[in-house]
């Protein structure tokens, strides 16, 4: 069984739960943007909840399945049609031998996830199969993918039934203004308690420089800073710290004027001071914001944080039960 | 120095061991990263040392982050008593100073430096009270560096050379960074040094290219079979000078196959460092020659 490539989309690329434990040789985790999304395409298809499935960003591909195949999309509302005739999301379908399975326009959110019931079989590197581009690492060769391609597929353990549903009120919607909850910390201290405030209260959009490695935000006023002599080998600009080790979430703000959120395939470490990070429970909702959405920062304490996450596991049981 | 910590959202520790940078700092930051390690604290996936902090990534749902906190108090208090002594390699880098590939690529982002009518390095060696490009040359290649932490991307090591602070070379960044830098440049920013491990963005100043392969996702090179990654932190490099002829004859050995980064296992003490850094560095130097 394999996957013919016809048309990649624009950014489109193989993941799965990412290879943690390298991360201090600068080797991100990378995976998919939206962990809740590829665990219900595997389920619903009857792969482990980490197998490979492809990320498709704001455009889907053109795919042929050379053999029958199960198939399930979710994430972003991107419908997806097979020779036509359109097929629900959030639930499994069958696409038959030869034919064609293509996606409309992106409607909400941004990247959806497409799983194959047998899962996406590239060679698995350093414990995962999933695509780091900037270190050419992983995935195919590598990197996205391209038209003529071709993916293998695994083999199924049983027979797979089309037609399995994720509950609506397990499928998470992406709100109007979306909200991320942040812990401040890190290296808060550098800008004013005015700025710190200024930070939370006013809304942002995200920039269109917005990928795997870090999504970027305008719109807020800069952001003043706290006077100091910079300590030796920090660099000049008052946004510089000493060069340290990025937190997944993190988000850092060079010359105090535009925040950046670091995502899976986070650059490792840099010289920019960070106003504090976001908290995992919302690491998935950053995955599926488009370019200008509107986003609010919120502070939170580490319990609030701690909570988040009990409920984002709560849910994730829930989705395993219903999907026995 | 003052250890400060902070969480990184409900999945991070981080642990500044200075504000400042310094071989004390990192090396700190080096052995507790290790001393983490040994103790094999539940629910901590990464462990990520910096040029003077270092980082953990944890399982809340493993570890309660306030028992982690007091779990790498306790580390950290028992560390104090150990003596700084660090098992290590040296790896010689050769280097073309001054090269065609660099050149060629600074001169295309000239509008997004400081002295546009500069080379990075003339930039580097004014700036540094240096009577001449050869002079900051050899001021680079002298002093052995250490590897102060791995990352930005995959394999790249950021370097902090092993001398006096009066002595430290130290450049600002780009004022832009440029959106190109040819793979295994050997760059300058602050006072660290870097070899870009792949090709791409970059705001370092760019002082020239060795011939050696430092990361290979691949692993079809020979002496990164094992592993795709040459440096850990707390490696020591030393940079030697070579002209087009040898670069060309390294190029070759690495496509072949015939090629190895010579290297030898060293012990680095920092109280014989700071007692006579030139004489602890000559002895470190001297480890190559057994090689």
């Amino acid at each position: 069984m394999a996957i013919e490539v016809i048309k990649p989309g624009l950014a489109t690329t193989v993941q799965d739960l990412g290879r943690p434990g390298y991360y201090h040789l600068g080797i991100p985790e990378s995976g998919a943007m939206d962990h809740y999304a590829l665990r219900a395409a595997n389920l619903l298809v009857g792969n482990a909840e980490g197998d490979a499935v492809l990320e498709a960003t704001f455009q889907g591909p053109e795919l042929r399945m050379t053999e029958n195949a199960v198939v399930a999309v979710t994430g972003a509302e991107m419908q997806p049609g097979v020779e036509g005739v359109a097929q629900p999301i959030w639930t499994s379908f069958a696409v038959k031998a030869g034919q064609v399975l293509a996606f409309d326009f992106l409607k909400r959110g941004a990247r959806a996830y497409v799983a194959v019931a047998g899962g996406i079989d590239v060679p698995v590197v350093l414990g995962s199969r999933s695509t780091y581009a900037l270190g050419a690492l992983g995935g195919l060769e590598g990197r996205a993918l391209r038209a003529a391609d071709v993916l293998a597929v695994g083999k199924t353990a049983a027979a797979v039934k089309a037609g399995r549903s994720v509950p609506e009120a397990l499928r998470r919607a992406v709100p109007a203004t979306a909200e991320l909850r942040v812990l401040p910390g890190l290296y808060d201290f550098r800008v004013t308690k005015a700025a710190l405030e200024g930070f939370f209260s006013e809304t942002w959009r995200v920039a269109t420089e917005a990928d795997r490695i870090g999504y970027r935000f305008r719109g807020g006023r800069p952001l003043e800073f706290v006077p100091r002599k910079q300590p030796f080998g920090a660099g000049s600009d008052p946004s510089n710290i000493v060069d340290t080790c990025y937190p997944y979430g993190s988000i850092q703000i060079p010359g105090g004027s535009e925040p950046i959120i670091l995502h899976r395939d986070a650059v490792s470490g840099g010289g920019y001071f960070m106003i504090g990070t976001v908290i995992s429970a919302d690491m998935d909702l950053i995955g599926q914001l488009q370019p200008h959405a509107p986003v609010r920062f919120v502070a939170v304490d580490m319990e609030t944080a701690l909570a988040a996450r009990r409920e984002a596991n709560q849910r994730m049981a829930a989705l395993r039960a219903s999907l026995q | 120095m003052k250890t400060r910590m902070s969480f990184g959202g409900d999945e991070h520790i981080f642990v500044e061991l200075d504000e400042e940078m310094s071989l004390e700092a990192c090396f700190r930051a080096l052995s507790l990263a290790k001393a983490v390690r040994e103790s094999r604290v539940s629910g901590v996936s990464e462990i990520c040392p910096a040029n003077a902090s270092f980082q953990l990534r944890f399982d809340p749902d493993e570890i309660a982050p306030r028992d982690l906190r007091a779990e790498l108090e306790a580390i950290e208090r028992a560390s104090e008593a150990a003596e700084p002594v660090l098992k290590t390699r040296i790896v010689e880098v050769p280097v073309f100073y001054n090269d065609p590939w660099t050149h060629e690529t600074l001169m295309r982002f000239r509008e997004r430096h400081q002295a546009p009518d500069m080379t990075d390095l003339e930039y580097a060696a004014r700036i540094n009270g240096l009577a001449s490009v050869d002079a900051l040359i050899a001021a680079h290649a002298a002093a052995p560096w250490f590897v102060s932490m791995v990352g930005f991307v995959a394999g790249l090591p950021w370097l902090y050379q092993m001398v006096e602070r009066s002595r430290q070379i130290e450049v600002p960044k780009y004022l832009r960074p440029r959106t190109d830098t040819p793979r295994l440049t050997v760059g300058h920013g602050g006072c660290l040094g870097c070899i870009y491990s792949v090709r791409g963005a970059g705001g370092y100043q760019m002082f020239g290219i060795t011939p050696m392969p430092i990361y290979d996702p691949r692993q079809a090179i020979s002496y990164l079979r094992d592993f795709m990654i040459l440096f850990n932190p707390g490696d020591i490099v030393k940079f030697r000078p070579v002209g087009r002829e040898e670069y060309d004859a390294i190029s070759r050995e690495v496509q072949e196959g015939r090629f190895n980064p010579r290297l030898s296992h060293v012990t680095f003490s920092l109280d014989a460092f700071h007692a006579d850094p030139a004489a602890s560095n000559a002895k470190l130097v001297e480890a190559l020659d057994g090689h």
